[in-house]
């Protein structure tokens, strides 16, 4: 078995097939990074994955899982100031999290280098938005270069974290979710590791680091200097690409993950012109122009291009920040060549995967691939057109694990609640309760957002009660502030804390509630307390699997005035499985439905809702053996008693 | 598109989808070939729809294009349907292990239970051949991928992969009675 943290702090060099995520983490090996700090959220958690596969005693950097992302973006800075190079990650929204310190780097000087190693999310397919960060970029003056693929984001990392270093300040390296995830065979480098340097370097009197009134000025001035700086440098660093097809009529511009769709569609446009019968009118692959450096772009070479092109269409995933830049740079020339950028509303949604790039490409120029295949329009079955058929299938969002301790508290909890009562979702994976058939928690904006929410949803309402969810470690990312405020402000509002006792959505990292960090064990932070030291006087707890209990204490807790807590707790039963599943001596449990008993009511199958119900076409229930855990936490929910343990029975866990 | 072959799997969060990847990927690399692929991650533990791109041969990007896999691997009834009709070429092939995990429509009494038959329907209106696998007495269900990967070594579904190439690649994913179980499976 491959030993995947011994290869990855390997001498010599060596090819391995990894993700991007995997090879970042060898970059940040290689290029000496000392001190990383992260946020967990996806794509980005399978760069610490990599990391805690080192051997601690031979890991050549820190890690940390800060409290969020905010706080992650200072601890690096931290270290940068001392001289440690430095990087900090976390998903596309965490920089929102981030951003009032964030927006600061640019204006500092740095001695130890800092990357801020963002991934973007288009297509939204774990994040609440799809949002560009390349804004943040712009609006800061932080100059921001964009991979194409995993091995692309492996040399990249390098050349902009030693370009950091030399320049003493920040630089963002823009992954997205398919470069983060994007498998592929790497070669390594060769790493030649010297003995860290670790004198704290931090000097007040080398240079100013208070931004205030007028001392901000000179910090923009050297912000905005050194951008031109690294402008001048680009077409020494290597980030960009020109594909050179001999096409002076047609050109493309694209960047990031884009360049491969483009590139994998323009090759139909070759095969077209070979296939006889089938050949387009005229059509030769456009030349391309890949930006690796998104902002500054490389003018000189971008104006080369436009001006060697009749057309340029720019590809471009998200939003058109590229193309307003070029049409100026473009406009302030007096160039000619005609450019084309978005031109629909849906050109600015989703990833721009190879068939997305294919539609772009084929709506700029109808000419350039072979008329394609028409989709086949054959009848599956009865049920009419293959598209009438997919729409058909039911669909499968992610939903709670079988014997998800929220799953009983929502259960238990909307009994409690009347119809018109207001229940707000917080991000974790109790925000699956917000899908059918809980609809536990019906409005969602950030994390830690929920309390606040609910307090405004309380203000000027005595009729319908606000009930707002949080996880355990959103609690801590930013759930503190809303809680004070509530308490402060005296606002009516229910809170219920689903404990699990770890990070669940993002696979499962520790957080201050949990009794241990990154490196080890830590002293264990209790909700309880810290609700008490901020004034909450209101507190009830309760396992989330005994539902009686929860559904009584939600109803008295409705009735009183003021701020209330209930700390619903129950371990993450995926983790808890999977870790029984590892010690010796254990045994699958499951439950049955005694057929005799059942009556066909369906609580289990249609409100409980555990995915371990199968519902046959006669109306009978299941248990799906591959499923079920045998956590008991749905035996309580039958009206027949009918969904007992599988002999030999034994108790719940 | 310059030569290739294009495979995309699919299945529910928790059938070990993430692991049939990385094997297959790994196999076609032993085999020399040039491997581009993506997982789907995060939600994916929760129950949802898993899917797993596996490019080989001269590509760049790590996607498999709607319409376009020369093979479809699923490992649950409905998400096989699905894979088949949206992502399997026409003429292509779908190896599938035909667990059924109902999906919340379905429980809910909103959908009717789908049968292997349905799957088998929306296979032929592709005009692909169809493999389906079921085992009997599989030790423990998280080993359906690999009775999967096992039929499509017996009917040599992936041009250029072999018995030796996933062997050595189970090699590099497991060790002890977690790998002798597997490769006990392969044969």
């Amino acid at each position: 078995m491959k030993d995947m943290g011994r290869i990855l702090l390997g001498h010599e060099a060596f090819d391995e097939l990894v993700i991007g995520n995997t090879a970042i983490a060898r970059a940040m090996v290689e290029s000496g990074v000392r001190v990383v700090t992260s946020y967990p959220g996806s794509p980005t958690p399978e760069i610490a994955e990599a990391i805690r596969s080192m051997p601690a005693d031979e890991r050549p950097m820190y890690f940390e899982f800060s409290t969020n992302e905010k706080v992650a973006t200072e601890v690096a800075f931290g270290a940068a100031l001392n001289g440690r190079l430095s990087v900090v990650f976390f998903k596309s929204v965490g920089l929102n999290v981030a951003a009032d310190s964030f927006v600061q780097l640019p204006l500092m000087d740095i001695p130890g280098g800092m990357v801020v190693l963002l991934g973007d999310d288009p297509g939204a397919n774990s994040s609440q938005n799809e949002q560009d960060n390349r804004h943040y970029a712009r609006m800061s003056y932080c100059p921001l270069f964009e991979p194409s693929g995993a091995a692309d984001a492996y040399r990249m990392f390098k050349k902009a974290a030693a370009l950091a270093r030399e320049l003493r300040t920040v630089v963002i390296l823009r992954m997205t979710t398919h470069v983060c995830h994007a498998k592929e065979k790497i070669h390594f480098d060769s790493w030649n590791p010297a003995p860290p340097d670790d004198e704290p370097l931090f000097d007040p009197d080398y240079t100013n680091y208070i931004p205030l009134a007028a001392t901000v000025f000179p910090m923009k001035r050297r912000a905005l200097e050194r951008l031109a700086a690294i402008e001048a440098r680009l077409p020494s660093l290597g980030f960009d690409e020109l594909v050179d097809n001999g096409n002076g009529q047609r050109g493309v511009i694209v960047a990031g993950l884009p360049f491969a769709s483009v590139m994998d569609v323009l090759d139909d446009v070759a095969l077209g012109g070979n296939t006889p019968g089938n050949e387009p009118s005229g059509a030769r692959r456009p030349d391309v122009l890949r930006l690796g450096a998104v902002y500054p772009f490389d003018r000189a070479a971008v104006r080369s291009f436009l001006q060697t092109h009749d057309e340029v269409k720019i590809v471009e995933e998200l939003d058109p920040i590229l193309e307003g830049d070029i049409k100026a740079l473009a406009f302030d020339a007096g160039l000619r060549c005609r450019i084309t950028g978005k031109r629909d509303i849906d050109e600015t949604m989703g990833e721009c995967s190879p068939a997305k790039a294919r539609a772009v490409l084929a709506a700029a120029w109808p000419d350039l691939f072979p008329a394609a295949a028409i989709p086949s329009a054959a009848p599956v079955g009865a049920i009419g057109s293959v598209a009438a058929a997919i729409a058909a299938l039911p669909p499968r969002p992610a939903q709670m694990c079988p014997g998800c301790g929220h799953r009983s508290a929502f259960h238990a909890i909307k009994k409690a609640l009347a119809s018109g009562d207001i229940t707000i979702a917080d991000i974790g994976c109790h925000t699956l309760g917000s899908l059918p058939p809980y609809n536990m928690g019906r409005v969602l904006l950030s994390m830690g957002h929920a309390t606040s929410t609910a307090a405004g949803l309380s203000v000027f309402n005595d009729t319908r009660r606000a009930v707002c969810f949080m996880g355990d470690s959103t609690f801590f990312h930013a759930g503190l502030p809303g809680i004070v405020n509530a308490v402060y402000n005296g606002h009516r509002v229910l809170l219920v804390v689903m404990q699990n006792g770890t990070t669940a959505m993002t696979g499962h990292q520790d957080h201050p509630g949990t009794g241990r960090n990154f490196s080890g064990d830590a002293g264990k932070i209790s909700i309880r307390a810290a609700l008490e030291g901020l004034g909450v006087s209101n507190i009830r707890e309760v396992d989330a699997y005994q539902q009686a209990a929860l559904t009584a204490m939600t109803r008295e807790a409705l009735e009183e005035p003021g701020f209330k807590v209930i700390i619903a707790t129950h371990p993450c039963m995926l983790k808890f499985i999977r870790e029984a599943r590892r010690k010796p001596g254990w045994s699958a449990r499951r439950v049955r439905i005694d057929q005799e008993t059942c009556e066909r009511i369906h609580e289990c199958v249609e409100h409980f809702a555990c995915p371990t119900f199968q519902r046959e076409a006669d109306g009978t229930v299941t248990v799906n053996p591959d499923l079920c855990i045998g956590d008991l936490s749905c035996r309580q929910t039958c009206p027949a008693a009918a969904i007992v343990p599988e002999s030999p029975a034994r108790s719940a866990t | 598109m310059r030569e290739h072959f294009d495979i995309y799997m699919s299945g529910v969060g928790g059938q070990g989808i993430g692991l049939l990847a990385e094997l297959l990927a790994r196999a076609a690399d032993h085999a020399g070939l040039a491997v581009h692929g993506c997982d789907t991650h995060g939600l994916a533990q929760r129950g949802g729809m898993v899917t797993s791109h596996l490019r080989l041969g001269a590509v760049r990007s790590p996607l498999v294009p709607d319409g376009g896999a020369d093979l479809v691997v699923s490992l649950e009834r409905t998400e096989a349907m699905r894979a088949a009709m949206t992502m399997l070429k026409t003429g292509g092939t779908l190896v599938w292990y035909d667990a059924a995990w109902q999906a919340l429509d379905v429980r809910t009494g909103q959908h009717p239970p789908l049968e292997a038959a349905d799957v088998m329907a929306a296979a032929k209106a592709k005009g692909a051949a169809t493999w389906r696998v079921l085992v009997d007495d599989l030790p423990d269900s998280r080993m359906q991928n690999v009775a999967v990967v096992a039929e499509i070594l017996r009917r040599g579904l992936v041009p250029g992969l072999g018995r030796a190439q996933v062997e050595a690649a189970m090699a590099d994913l497991m060790a002890g009675a977690a790998l002798e179980a597997n490769l006990a499976l392969l044969h």
